[in-house]
């Protein structure tokens, strides 16, 4: 056993994401305890609170995706709770899982990423959709990604051809949250690279680049085996896998994220583009992050092992 | 750009992102990985077993935060899980060596007797040699699909149609072609056409499956008018009528409706179970079938499962033998009528106007259409985000339709939690209304309702929100 002591994953919560996030905790927990930790997981329910103070764990594993888990809520509960976490303090989630934030916030720090517009559906509601959409079309061209601006998965996520698709893409956008991203749709190498760090400075991990067989990277793409196949190093030049390292940790640093990171890239004409950043990444048999670090010869417990007792050492 | 921020690689190297562009990385594999190394041995049938966003939200609606009027489960709780419990120990200390042990896969004799006691009920006359023994009645369906069915063969059932039936016909790649229903069911003049369309195309029909009684999820009962019909229909037709009927004791106005296996003995497979009589756990259902049919079921049975659980079976016969089960039933029916009434008061209070719904007279489900252009599969992650689930029409069509339509249910939920969720629902569609007035158009996917069934109302009059 390791002398960690008794460590909790957080996995579950109310998002859409629910399902993903306790593959994520039952993989983490396993790979925790074959590496000696005494792990165990708990969702964000009415029995946390009382669990975590009548037995406070030496350090807590965020594991939850999507809403609550990376906007910020959870790391400020467990901030107010005093106990240790792996990962972003509070405000930096907020930040990060807002995506048109962090497109800023990584623009401001020298990353390209694709053009975009960010709209409420009132808008669309008191200017007139037509009006709107029209607009954008004429501005960032064909075709686009349309996504809520906070979310994850892909869930609520559509490309869109034509501009006679994109009220249907908007309609089930707004299905996951009241703001909506609508952003050029950059084609290129698509690719995921995970950021640690282990006490030494943020180090990128070999990217991952992904290609889905269906075309899209949907949600079906995600979480089945089979559907998308994955480059563990990516298929790069030594010049674009070093300037994707690099724009991985300028996101991670600039977000001024903590622990490890996810940033996902498109990688076009030679040119790295910013999409957005995980603070919570996948940990299922089909997610990027775990992928990378078994690449980069680090096995998944004893990786995130060393994780929980750096967050332990810190302190609340 | 810092260089250096690399991670370390295998065995202290550098890897992928590369410490600056001099380093040279680890060669990817040629051909990249796609996580599981059996992708291309699959069968053709496994497919389309992918992960879906709306299992997904699924796993959210079963959460107690969220008022689910998505699941069919009994409220097993009005069980009396004493007397149940005592009688299963005492099944087993007594018995044991019965329980425990290997049985013959048509079932245990003494159950298959009850079972045509209970059948008696809906007017069958039948004897328990032609009686299956099944994993509840989804396993029957399994067995039946599986001795008749090949790839691409024609498998008619009604529009809307139960979604573990259809999952079970996917899975033996069946083509099903769905025949519409409105408030007394299955429309007969819909089947003699869509039976002559098909004939006309050399489409042999292997058989009609259909849910007579307080259909899942239509809510309607098949009329004791069309019943008739409908088997003159299939009988001149020479077609084979799977007659499932999970649900016939529980209806909430005088006597059990006659089966249609009443008055057909050589026409129709009768499906029952007792997961919603006593409880779904127990896994233990049935088919009664002419002989046959039965024979090959039974040697279908020994090569899926080589037997069913004695124990489950043993205790369903103690159960029926020594438990008063039929005033259970009672209590089961009285507390799903007080349910169905929240919802339908519920319904009628709160939902925006356009939306339509049927009136059950038994079972656990009500069928509700939105207003034209919403669709409920993109509205469910808003359901979620509200706390309330439904299942969203489309799972309950084999041809991608239902899109205006979703299943409530009112099985579990106890009243006050289904006057809630029916509230918080009204407020999703009202929300969804506006969104599509907004955006003037359809989401991305939709496909019109098609051939689906336009029921309009139960017999209390309109169901439309004045």
């Amino acid at each position: 056993m390791s002398d960690l002591g008794h460590v909790l994953i957080l996995a579950g919560g109310l998002s859409a994401e629910r399902e993903v996030s306790l593959r994520s905790g039952s993989r983490l927990r396993d790979a925790l305890r074959e590496a000696g930790v005494d792990a165990d997981i708990a969702d964000a329910d009415a029995g946390l609170i009382p669990a975590i103070t009548s037995d406070p764990p030496s350090a807590v594993f965020p594991a939850i995706h999507g809403a609550y888990g990376e906007d910020g809520s959870i790391q400020e509960v467990l901030a107010l709770l005093g106990v240790p976490f792996v990962g972003a303090a509070a405000e930096a989630c907020r930040f990060a899982f807002d995506k048109p934030v962090a497109k800023a916030v990584a623009h401001a720090a020298g990353l390209a990423t694709p053009a975009s517009v960010t709209l409420p559906k009132e808008t669309f509601h008191d200017l007139g959709a037509t009006a709107v959409l029209e607009r954008i079309v004429a501005t960032l061209g064909l075709p686009l990604f349309v996504k809520p601006a906070r979310g994850g998965s892909a869930l609520g996520a559509t490309r869109v051809d034509t501009a006679a698709e994109l009220p249907g893409a908007m309609i089930s956008c707004f299905a996951y949250g009241d703001s909506a991203l609508i952003e050029r749709c950059v084609v290129g190498t698509e690719i995921a690279v995970g950021v640690l760090d282990l006490g030494e400075g943020p180090q990128a991990l070999p990217a991952v680049e992904i290609h889905p067989l269906s075309g899209g990277y949907d949600y079906a793409a995600r979480y089945t085996a089979g559907q998308t196949r994955f480059w563990t190093p990516a298929r790069l030049s030594a010049d674009e896998a070093a300037a994707a390292a690099a724009a991985a940790v300028t996101a991670h640093r600039a977000l001024g994220l903590r622990d490890l990171s996810r940033t996902d890239l498109i990688i076009s004409g030679g040119q790295v583009f910013f999409l957005e950043v995980n603070v919570a990444p996948g940990m299922t048999e089909t997610s990027t992050l775990p992928m990378a670090m078994e690449a980069a010869g680090r096995a998944l417990g004893i990786t995130c092992r060393d994780l929980l007792g750096i967050a332990a050492a810190r302190g609340s | 750009m810092a260089i250096e921020d690399v991670a370390p690689a295998r065995g202290g190297g550098i890897s992928g992102a590369g410490r600056g562009s001099q380093e040279s990385h680890e060669a990817p594999s040629p051909h990249g990985s796609l996580v599981d190394p059996y992708v291309g041995r699959y069968a053709a049938r496994a497919q389309e077993m992918v992960a879906s966003e709306i299992r997904a939200l699924f796993a959210v609606a079963a959460r107690p935060e969220i008022v689910s009027l998505a699941g069919g489960m009994p409220y097993i709780t009005a069980l009396p899980l004493d007397a149940v419990g005592e009688m299963a120990g005492q099944l087993v200390a007594d018995r044991g060596a019965v329980a425990l042990q290997y049985m013959s896969a048509q079932g245990d004799p003494g159950l298959r007797e009850c079972i045509c006691d209970v059948m008696a009920l809906e007017g069958i006359r039948a004897h328990p040699d032609e009686v299956v023994v099944t994993i509840g009645s989804q396993q029957a369906l399994d067995l039946i699909t599986r001795i008749f069915v090949n790839p691409g063969d024609v498998v008619l059932a009604e529009g809307p149609s139960y979604v573990g039936a259809l999952g079970t016909f996917a899975s033996y790649q069946a083509n099903v072609i769905h025949v519409p229903m409105d408030d007394d069911g299955l429309i007969p003049e819909a089947l003699a056409e869509t039976l002559t369309r098909l004939a006309g195309q050399g489409q042999p029909v292997k058989f009609l499956y259909t849910v007579p009684s307080f259909h899942n999820p239509g809510g309607v009962t098949l009329s004791v008018e069309r019943r008739a019909r409908v088997l003159e229909i299939c009988q001149r037709a020479g077609l084979l009528v799977i007659e499932d009927n999970p649900y016939g004791l529980l209806g909430f106005d005088g006597e059990p409706l006659r089966a249609l296996r009443a008055d057909d003995a050589h026409g129709v497979v009768y499906l029952g179970t007792f997961s919603k009589t006593i409880a779904p756990g127990l896994r233990v259902g049935w088919a009664l079938a002419p002989p046959g049919i039965r024979d090959k079921l039974v040697l279908a049975a020994e090569a899926a499962v080589l037997c069913h659980s004695s124990l489950a079976q043993l205790m369903v016969r103690e159960y029926l033998t020594g438990q008063p089960w039929r005033e259970q039933v009672k209590v089961f029916r009285e507390l799903y009528r007080e349910r169905r009434d929240a919802m339908l008061e519920a319904l009628a209070a709160v939902m925006p106007d356009g939306c339509r719904w049927t009136r059950p007279a038994g079972g656990f489900y009500v069928w509700l259409q939105l207003p034209p252009g919403l669709n409920s599969k993109a509205m469910l992650p808003r359901a979620i985000s509200s706390r309330v689930a439904y299942v969203p029409g489309t799972g309950f069509y084999a041809d991608g339709s239902g899109a205006e339509h979703l299943r409530l249910s009112y099985c579990f939920p106890e009243p006050g939690r289904i006057r809630e969720g029916v509230r918080r629902l009204a407020e999703v569609v009202g929300t969804e209304i506006e969104l599509r007035s907004t955006f003037g158009a359809v989401p991305a996917g939709y496909r019109p309702s098609g051939a689906g069934p336009t029921m309009l109302t139960g017999p209390a009059g309109s169901d439309t929100q004045q």
